[in-house]
């Protein structure tokens, strides 16, 4: 209890930010969470399939030597575009009835900053985030290391976070 | 149905991948009221496995457990889809990559990955330092320094016009370009 009381007082200090939460109201049981696990996987298998776990790629993308990635990423881009603008448009609800919260970015230097830095990275692990897990999934064992080490990174930054300019 | 099957096992073609990956925006805003992101997930492990009292990693994870579902997803799709669904050619790169990737050292031209850099033997060298070591922690410090990452920022923030996300989608090409074209020669030549 005391605990909880806890991480009750941190989170009015510090507002819990993250670029993807979870905004439904109502709380979800473990067969509810299928849902993500299917649309994960379909995730999984687009990466896959479309080579985009491939550090290969990443490479003729920087190199500018192929349209394959820029292809995916504008596609991507203005599909979900379009179904934002859709979403907002009609009011449309998500299937449990709720109105889908959207949330506005505040400009922060970490932008510039941590995206440079996670830009260096991109080019030599050939991977973001999502794809590191995809290529551990496809047999490229090494990569356990990457991501371990991502997750190291990910925690050094939340130890020095107010030591960082932003 | 056959023709569908062998067409599946071709490498997808960008107009196919791109729209199935934007339609996961919508998916998962109507499925459950999620904006789409993944290097958050690495922020609930932190937060579920090695919060150390630190205040960025005090907060209910479990509440965000939905997005470690997804990536788990994702790991399983990559396992599905490597052994089920492999691609039965070559795998096609351009000719000026591997003319340029030849010159700075790859023989492997094989598999999705260059087999001399990934793999067990290389983790223990100064290449798998830097390539897996560093580069991990770079993609791990500078996602959750910038807020999101190729999917967070890229795809859902500029899906939803967000300028701070067009912002550092630029930033992550600047700093790919930079790797690619002024360290990585560099680094290269390390061994």
């Amino acid at each position: 209890m005391k605990n909880i009381q806890k991480i009750q007082d941190t989170a009015v200090v510090e507002p819990f930010v993250c670029e993807a939460p979870n905004d439904m109201k109502k709380a979800e049981s473990w067969t509810d969470n299928i849902k993500y696990l299917i649309v994960g996987i379909l995730f999984g298998i687009v990466f896959v399939k479309a080579e985009i776990i491939s550090w290969f790629r990443i490479q003729e993308m920087f190199r500018l030597q192929s349209f394959h990635m820029y292809g995916v990423i504008g596609s991507a881009v203005v599909v979900g575009m379009i179904s934002v603008f859709l979403i907002k448009k009609f009011n449309i609800k998500t299937i449990a009835g709720e109105t889908v919260d959207f949330h506005p970015k505040k400009f922060q230097k970490g932008q510039v900053y941590g995206g440079l830095l996670f830009g260096l990275g991109w080019a030599i692990t050939g991977a973001c985030p999502g794809p590191l897990f995809a290529q551990i999934g496809s047999g490229y064992v090494v990569v356990i290391v990457t991501l371990f080490s991502a997750v190291a990174g990910t925690w050094t930054y939340g130890l020095l976070k107010d030591k960082l300019p932003n | 149905m056959n023709q569908l099957f062998d067409f599946i096992l071709q490498p997808w073609p960008w107009y196919v991948a791109g729209p199935l990956i934007g339609l996961t925006v919508p998916t998962l805003l109507l499925i459950g009221n999620k904006s789409f992101g993944i290097s958050s997930s690495l922020r609930h492990v932190c937060a579920a496995c090695f919060p150390a009292d630190i205040p960025f990693f005090k907060y209910d994870w479990k509440k965000e457990i939905w997005n470690l579902i997804f990536v788990l997803g994702v790991f399983f799709g990559g396992i599905i889809a490597s052994n089920f669904l492999e691609n039965p050619n070559d795998f096609v790169l351009s000719e000026a990559t591997i003319n340029d990737l030849k010159a700075l050292g790859i023989k492997d031209f094989a598999g999705l990955m260059p087999a001399d850099l990934f793999s067990v033997e290389t983790l223990f060298s100064v290449k798998g330092l830097i390539f897996f070591v560093v580069g991990g922690f770079l993609v791990g410090f500078g996602t959750r320094y910038a807020g999101g990452c190729t999917s967070g920022h890229a795809i859902m923030g500029l899906s939803n016009l967000q300028v701070p996300s067009l912002i550092a989608t630029c930033c992550f090409m600047v700093g790919g370009f930079t790797m690619t074209h002024l360290i990585m020669p560099i680094i290269f030549k390390l061994f």
